[in-house]
């Protein structure tokens, strides 16, 4: 048992937020907290013979090696069929190349290499991990590019595939933080690819059909749409042939054309539907912002004041420290391509649910109208940038935001100028920014529970 | 064959970042462990305490995890919410867990702040104030947590159900988080007993990896935990399960979409097994079944015969007691509980019928060895496994002989142990049988929440 974060909850949380702590842990701080801190490992950077970005750090203490590969072909993509990026990348190691799905997952596992696949809305990421004795990395390497490349999409597989996706829809809609979270998107961006689930819907899981995984792997799963993050024991020339050898055999293709903006909610909406759960599940927000944006850092820095960073939070101490309302409570941006989602939840008591749910539009506009304390941005930024030296660990972490990085196109000397661009941030700069950007009048609130009314 | 031999040989030589580990006792009984890892300018540091929800019994359940809350709200130096107020201001991260067999408490932090660490956790090791209100507000918050994890999940609820039919007599029917019945009953005095009764330096082991010189966080624990007193740490009564005498048969009724059903059987661990092979061969035998896309309930049930959407086994080799052999598994669409049952009993079966195959055993080796590389990535996960092998009294020795003692596994050995302890006479059965979730409750009626 996790004291503070429910780490089930946080993880989900935290995957969608790696993108926003994670840019903290490059930096190297400038105040005594990082002096001596060696952060300057090399990021290096070129592009493959077909088109594919390619974004290395060599990590000689190990001997293995990670591998990102990271296509513009996440859930936003889906066009009329809900689920079929997530499909699509769930079928490459069905069959690939010469291979059926046992024999792809022995060829895997009898070299104790690690392959993962993961779908978000704007992000297709396929992953291998890998020991880099040449044996062994040759064997890895060349199944993981084939899986990539080659997909064989056999049909008795994707049927498999698609009942399977179907109970993990029907396992959703017995979690009600899962149905507060699909109907917040669905609401918050109504007719924008935002809005569906990335696992996709009973009617889109069951008209999909062969020729559309098809279609989409060879419009989206091609060089000039992938960005490769290596990291691991190796030199660059080696990390140049391994980057050709994984993406040797896609297509060159072209770049995912550019994702529609996101219309912002007119007027505040709320939705409650019933559930019958112990806890009312409660989300509130709005469409907040993109990668690259530019009040990032005001917004950044102002939501870990307001309830990003945990224990210390206005959230925090309101919602769980004075009341004992809810174990977890926390907002967050999701930065993406075009503006995601700003989030405030928290999960309580449904006879808790309506006190909870006033607390929180207090917290934030009172944070709004006032912006943070002195004290509290100094706390702040402290935090972000002496913690730095943490966020870059260990190799998993490094590959992930490398490729977050290339793929989102930042500015290569982003790193760099971050814990800069923290420490430049004031409280002006915050209360500015929430008070153009948030709107407190026009939030969308979803319930999901006992305590509420019907949908 | 020829690429395990390879694997094999990898693990062999040295990781030239880690050090070896290094262990020092205090004069008052703490022990500490050191490990080198200098890939980052980062150290963890984790107290390991011997209590955990094993230790507890009827009436308290849960009291070991509360306790573990009120650790951050307060000692007479440090009032509520400063622990975790000077941690972050360091850029630290810090957390704690508590399981059935242990409570640990932990700091990540660039590697010169390791001192502040050591400064809270020793003084909060024997100095907590535990005021009444604040108790108050954190029972409230656990009691929320409960509903999350446990009655809001339908498998949460069912597992729980299971564990308790599954050990009548065993600390290990309780959940960690405690029944909430005993929450609702949970006294501040409760805790202050068990405070005091349990955290105490020599039931402690403090494990510190990172970018560090072992000798000098010798000293440095010296100076802030050196000082603190030994305690009679009292000896706990084995309450050891007795054999079971045939099956048990649980069906848990819950509003849910999905069916779900938990297998398990009683085998000993690594602590308490006569023969320390027959430990290693059902750590193997659950690979066997469930470690990698490779194996074989996703290569047989969920691929071949499409019975399940999803099954895994499950073994703890590092518990404190003797535990179970677990099967689990949700039915794929169009097939039922008593079809998946019956399958995965065919694979209990098969296993007590035929060898392993050498390439099915070489591929579980074989990711074993790999995982050895790989875990060295994360500090975190380094000092956790050494703190757990500690607490539950195995050593952390154990773990530099896992893989050896992996690889000596034969077929034989595996075949040997599923007859031996995979009977029907030592099963225990759960089903979670979903009741409709639409709506169909009368509203304040005790659905989830009646316990």
């Amino acid at each position: 048992m996790m004291k503070r974060l429910n780490w089930k909850i946080a993880l989900a949380v935290i995957v969608i937020l790696a993108l926003t702590f994670t840019l903290a842990r490059f930096e190297r701080g400038d105040e005594p907290v990082s002096a001596g801190v060696d952060s300057s490992f090399e990021f290096q950077s070129w592009t493959t013979e077909n088109g594919a970005r390619v974004v290395f750090v060599p990590a000689p203490e190990l001997p293995m090696v990670d591998v990102r590969v990271v296509f513009d072909a996440g859930s936003a993509r889906d066009g009329d069929l809900p689920g079929l990026a997530n499909v699509t990348a769930g079928m490459l190691n069905e069959g690939a190349g010469q291979w059926d799905s046992d024999q792809l997952a022995e060829r895997f596992d009898d070299i104790g290499a690690n392959y993962g696949v993961s779908v978000k809305r704007d992000m297709a990421a396929f992953s291998l991990r890998s020991l880099t004795e040449e044996d062994l990395l040759e064997q890895a390497m060349q199944t993981f590019a084939t899986i990539l490349a080659e997909p064989t999409f056999p049909h008795e597989a994707f049927n498999r595939v698609r009942r399977n996706t179907l109970v993990s829809l029907q396992n959703k809609k017995q979690s009600p933080g899962e149905l507060a979270e699909d109907l917040f998107y669905r609401h918050l961006f109504g007719q924008h690819p935002y809005a569906t689930p990335v696992l996709g819907k009973e009617e889109s899981i069951k008209a999909m059909e062969l020729a559309d995984l098809k279609a989409f792997h060879q419009r989206y799963l091609v060089a000039n749409n992938a960005v490769v993050a290596i990291v691991g024991d190796m030199d660059r020339p080696q990390a140049e042939a391994l980057a050709e050898k994984i993406t040797a055999k896609l297509n060159a293709g072209e770049a995912a054309p550019a994702l529609p903006e996101v219309e912002a909610l007119d007027e505040a909406n709320r939705v409650d539907r019933s559930h019958p759960s112990a806890q009312t599940h409660l989300l509130v927000g709005q469409a907040g912002m993109r990668r690259g944006d530019r009040d990032y850092f005001s917004l950044y820095v102002g939501n870990h004041i307001l309830g990003g960073s945990g224990f210390g939070s206005r959230i925090m101490e309101t919602i769980r420290e004075e009341r004992g309302l809810a174990y977890s409570s926390y907002s967050y941006f999701v930065p993406q391509r075009v503006n995601g989602a700003f989030i405030m939840g928290l999960q309580t008591s449904n006879d808790q649910a309506e006190q909870a749910l006033s607390l929180l539009q207090e917290v934030l506009t009172r944070f709004i109208d006032e912006g943070p304390t002195a004290e509290e941005l100094q706390h702040a930024k402290k935090n972000i940038t002496g913690g730095f030296p943490l966020r870059i660990d260990s190799n998993k972490d490094i590959v992930q935001y490398i490729a977050m990085i290339e793929f989102y196109g930042l500015p290569h000397d982003y790193l760099d100028t971050f814990n800069d661009r923290v420490e430049a941030v004031t409280a002006a700069d915050i209360r500015d920014a929430f008070q153009r950007r948030i709107h407190p009048d026009k939030l969308l609130t979803v319930t999901v529970g006992n305590g509420s009314r019907s949908e | 064959m020829r690429r395990l031999l390879i694997l094999l040989g990898l693990g062999l030589f040295c990781l030239p970042a880690l050090g070896q580990v290094h262990e020092y006792n205090l004069d008052n009984g703490m022990k500490l462990l050191v490990r080198e890892d200098h890939r980052a300018p980062v150290v963890v540091s984790q107290i390991w305490y011997k209590i955990g929800a094993s230790y507890e019994h009827n009436g308290i359940t849960g009291v070991s995890h509360v306790l573990e809350h009120m650790m951050f709200k307060g000692t007479e130096k440090h009032g509520p919410g400063e622990f975790s107020r000077i941690i972050a201001e360091n850029g630290g991260r810090e957390n704690a867990f508590t399981s059935k067999d242990f409570t640990a408490y932990f700091q990540q932090l660039e590697k010169s702040r390791l001192a502040i660490s050591f400064e809270l956790e020793a003084d909060r090791m024997r100095n907590l104030t535990l005021p009444e209100d604040e108790f108050k507000k954190e029972r409230q918050v656990v009691m929320e947590e409960r509903k999350l994890r446990t009655e809001d999940n339908p498998r949460a609820l069912a597992y729980e159900k299971f564990n308790a039919a599954a050990f009548m007599v065993s600390p290990y029917r309780h959940p960690t988080i405690g029944w909430m019945n005993d929450l609702k009953n949970l006294t501040v005095e409760d805790l202050q007993q068990w405070y005091h009764q349990w955290y105490a330096p020599n039931n402690a082991t403090l494990v510190v990896v990172g970018d560090v010189e072992p000798d000098a966080v010798y000293r440095l624990a010296r100076e802030h935990f050196g000082r603190l007193p030994r305690v009679d740490v009292p000896p706990i009564k084995p309450r050891v399960e007795p054999p079971q005498k045939g099956e048990r048969r649980v069906v848990v009724q819950e509003p849910a979409e999905l069916p779900y059903l938990l297998i398990g059987y009683h085998v000993p661990v690594l602590k308490t097994v006569e023969q320390e092979w027959e430990a290693y061969a059902l750590e193997v035998m659950a690979g066997i079944l469930s470690s990698g896309r490779s194996a074989r309930l996703p290569a047989r049930l969920v691929r071949g015969q499409q019975i399940a959407a999803g099954a895994d086994a499950g073994y703890d080799l590092y518990s404190r007691q003797d535990n179970l052999f677990m099967l689990s598994g949700t039915p794929a669409r169009g097939h039922d509980i008593a079809e998946l049952e019956q399958a995965l009993l065919e694979e209990i079966e098969a296993l007590k019928n035929e060898p392993v195959g050498q390439a099915e055993l070489a591929r579980i080796k074989a990711q074993v060895v790999a995982g050895d590389v790989y875990e060295k990535d994360s500090v975190f996960y380094q000092a956790m496994q050494m703190g757990i092998l500690e607490t539950v009294g195995l050593g952390w020795q154990t773990m530099e002989v896992y893989r050896e003692k992996i690889n000596a596994v034969t077929p034989q050995q595996i075949q040997q142990v599923a007859r031996k302890y995979l009977r029907q006479d030592n099963r225990s059965v759960t089903i979670l049988d979903p009741l409709p979730l639409d709506g169909q409750q009368p509203a304040g009626s005790p659905t989830a929440t009646g316990h």
